[in-house]
């Protein structure tokens, strides 16, 4: 059984950060991550960040995961375990993983659940055929493994995900026929939108997929003009030929230690789904478990690093090291000030409720 | 209109123009960054300070014109590639457009390109004047096109014209 001050959950942006500060506050760290290497989505996100010039903006995700991975592989109180995926967390506070070819057995002070999020699916028929993408699965063959999933693609949704994963496609030299997004409006910044706009791609609003056709694999795909109550337009169906549909229509968090943990639960729409509640420095219900990132609630990778600061310093203090409250107020106050924009209005909103 | 289809209406460009006057004097940046969101990088980035200081980070660019000198320094430092450069005075036919490109092939100086508009459709022909990409721009190459001056306000990329038949 190992023994550690603090164990973390997930080496991507939210984990990275948190095994940071508190490793440099002086804790132990043991840091578990599924993957073979360190950065979690942040690895394939090769465009450049927005949010403050304070925390990254302007770099690209791939090059902070870089720079964190070479943080933590320095610091000499940061145990790193890639490959490494958690099983879960039991009454008498230990926590098991698989980790090459055995169960790991750890008993931590504290843990950190920052195991972000999967991508949503949605009904229509043929979705089960070969050809049919997540859209995050379409970002990690291409800029992880540099395989393109095809020659023509649909974009399903026009949030920040769509619009930025479509970019990289043309980028790629793949033709992007159309996103397609099942609401009014383009959910994601306009800036992406207008980018791949005046690379030709069309953004059809009030629209939606229907079907995947095709025998073996997808050959096309039947969309429709829909009104507001999703209700296809008469005579407004065509079929548009592609050999990939990418379904960029959200994401939920990953939330199966924290109900095993036995955190208390809500769920909450504008976070993406059921997510735990937390007090101001994100301990959850449960004493001495923390969480940051997508699992805490669905955002962007800059207010993952700044929640997974504060968990990190949180936890230092919490075992009793010293740790800077002006610190804590910084951060609190950089996660605010991401946040009290228009586009951070449903992220305040689900706060509101989970918060306490 | 940005929201329905990421293409500016009219009146949402209305906001983001330098005066008509500033335009004559010299090349001025354009900044089409019309929604708030939380992103600083341009302040940072502008060795002149002619973007007002973000008293909140969700608030838009705000640009003194004047201090402006269209040196193109902020255009790689955008992450959202929104900001452009525009000289009126490049020639008396021809005006010069800054653009920020990031796929490849880069274009070569002196190509003839296609020259496309905000929504992606063909409005003329220009030719490439510079191309910079520097490792401080960080792989957001600054791709310099000289365009008629009666499309220079439309035109925001281009399209290579390499293996095509159009001559």
């Amino acid at each position: 059984m190992r023994q550690t001050d603090f164990a973390v959950i997930g080496g991507g942006p939210a984990g990275l950060a948190a095994a940071m500060e508190a490793a440099n506050a002086g804790a132990k760290v043991l840091l578990l991550e599924r993957d073979d290497w360190l950065g979690g989505q942040l690895v394939k996100q090769t465009h450049q960040f927005f949010g403050s010039k304070n925390e990254f903006a302007g770099m690209r995700g791939i090059d902070i995961a870089r720079h964190f991975t070479e943080q933590i592989e320095k610091n000499e109180n940061i145990e790193v375990f890639t490959g490494a995926t958690a099983l879960g967390y039991y009454e008498d506070g230990v926590l098991t993983a698989a980790y090459s070819g055995r169960v790991l057995k750890i008993k931590p002070r504290t843990l950190l659940i920052a195991s972000g999020a999967m991508e949503k699916m949605i009904p229509f028929l043929n979705n089960d055929l070969p050809g049919v993408y997540g859209a995050g699965a379409v970002q990690t063959l291409m800029n992880v493994y540099g395989v393109v999933p095809g020659k023509r693609v649909l974009m399903v949704g026009a949030g920040n995900i769509g619009l930025i994963v479509s970019y990289q496609l043309m980028q790629a030299g793949i033709e992007v026929e159309a996103i397609i997004e099942g609401t009014s409006q383009v959910g994601g910044y306009w800036v992406h939108a207008s980018k791949i706009r005046r690379m030709g791609v069309p953004i059809l609003t009030n629209h939606t997929i229907l079907q995947a056709t095709g025998q073996e694999k997808v050959e096309g795909a039947i969309i429709t003009e829909i009104d507001e109550n999703w209700k296809p337009l008469p005579g407004a169906e065509r079929e548009v030929k592609v050999d990939t549909i990418c379904l960029a229509v959200g994401l939920s968090p990953l939330a199966e230690l924290l109900w095993q943990a036995g955190c208390e639960m809500e769920f909450s729409p504008q976070l993406g789904g059921y997510v735990p509640i937390r007090d101001g420095n994100l301990e959850t219900t449960e004493e001495g478990i923390y969480i940051a990132g997508d699992v805490a609630g669905i955002e962007e990778a800059t207010s993952a690093i700044l929640e997974g600061q504060l968990a990190g310093i949180s936890v230092a203090r919490k075992i009793g090291l010293s740790v800077s409250e002006d610190k804590i107020k910084k951060i609190k106050e950089n996660l605010k000030s991401l946040r009290a924009g228009p586009v951070g209005e449903h992220i305040r909103q689900g706060l509101a409720r989970v918060e306490r | 209109m940005l929201k329905k289809d990421g293409v500016p209406s009219p009146e949402e460009l209305k906001g983001v123009k330098p005066s008509p006057e500033r335009l004559k004097e010299g090349p001025v940046v354009i900044v089409e960054c019309m929604q708030e969101i939380p992103c600083d990088p341009c302040y940072y980035a502008c060795p002149r300070s002619a973007f007002r200081p973000f008293p909140d980070i969700n608030q838009k660019p705000e640009i003194d014109y004047e201090k402006c000198n269209g040196c193109s320094i902020c255009i790689a430092n955008c992450p959202g590639l929104a900001i452009f450069v525009v000289d009126y005075t490049y020639s008396d036919e021809e005006g010069l457009l800054k653009i920020p490109y990031e796929l490849k092939p880069l274009p070569e100086k002196e190509e003839a390109v296609t020259v496309l508009n905000r929504a992606g459709e063909e409005i003329g022909r220009g030719r490439v004047v510079q191309v910079l990409n520097t490792k401080k721009q960080d792989r957001t190459a600054i791709v310099s096109i000289a365009v008629p001056k009666d499309i220079l306000m439309d035109a925001r990329h281009i399209r290579l014209r390499r293996g095509s038949n159009e001559g």
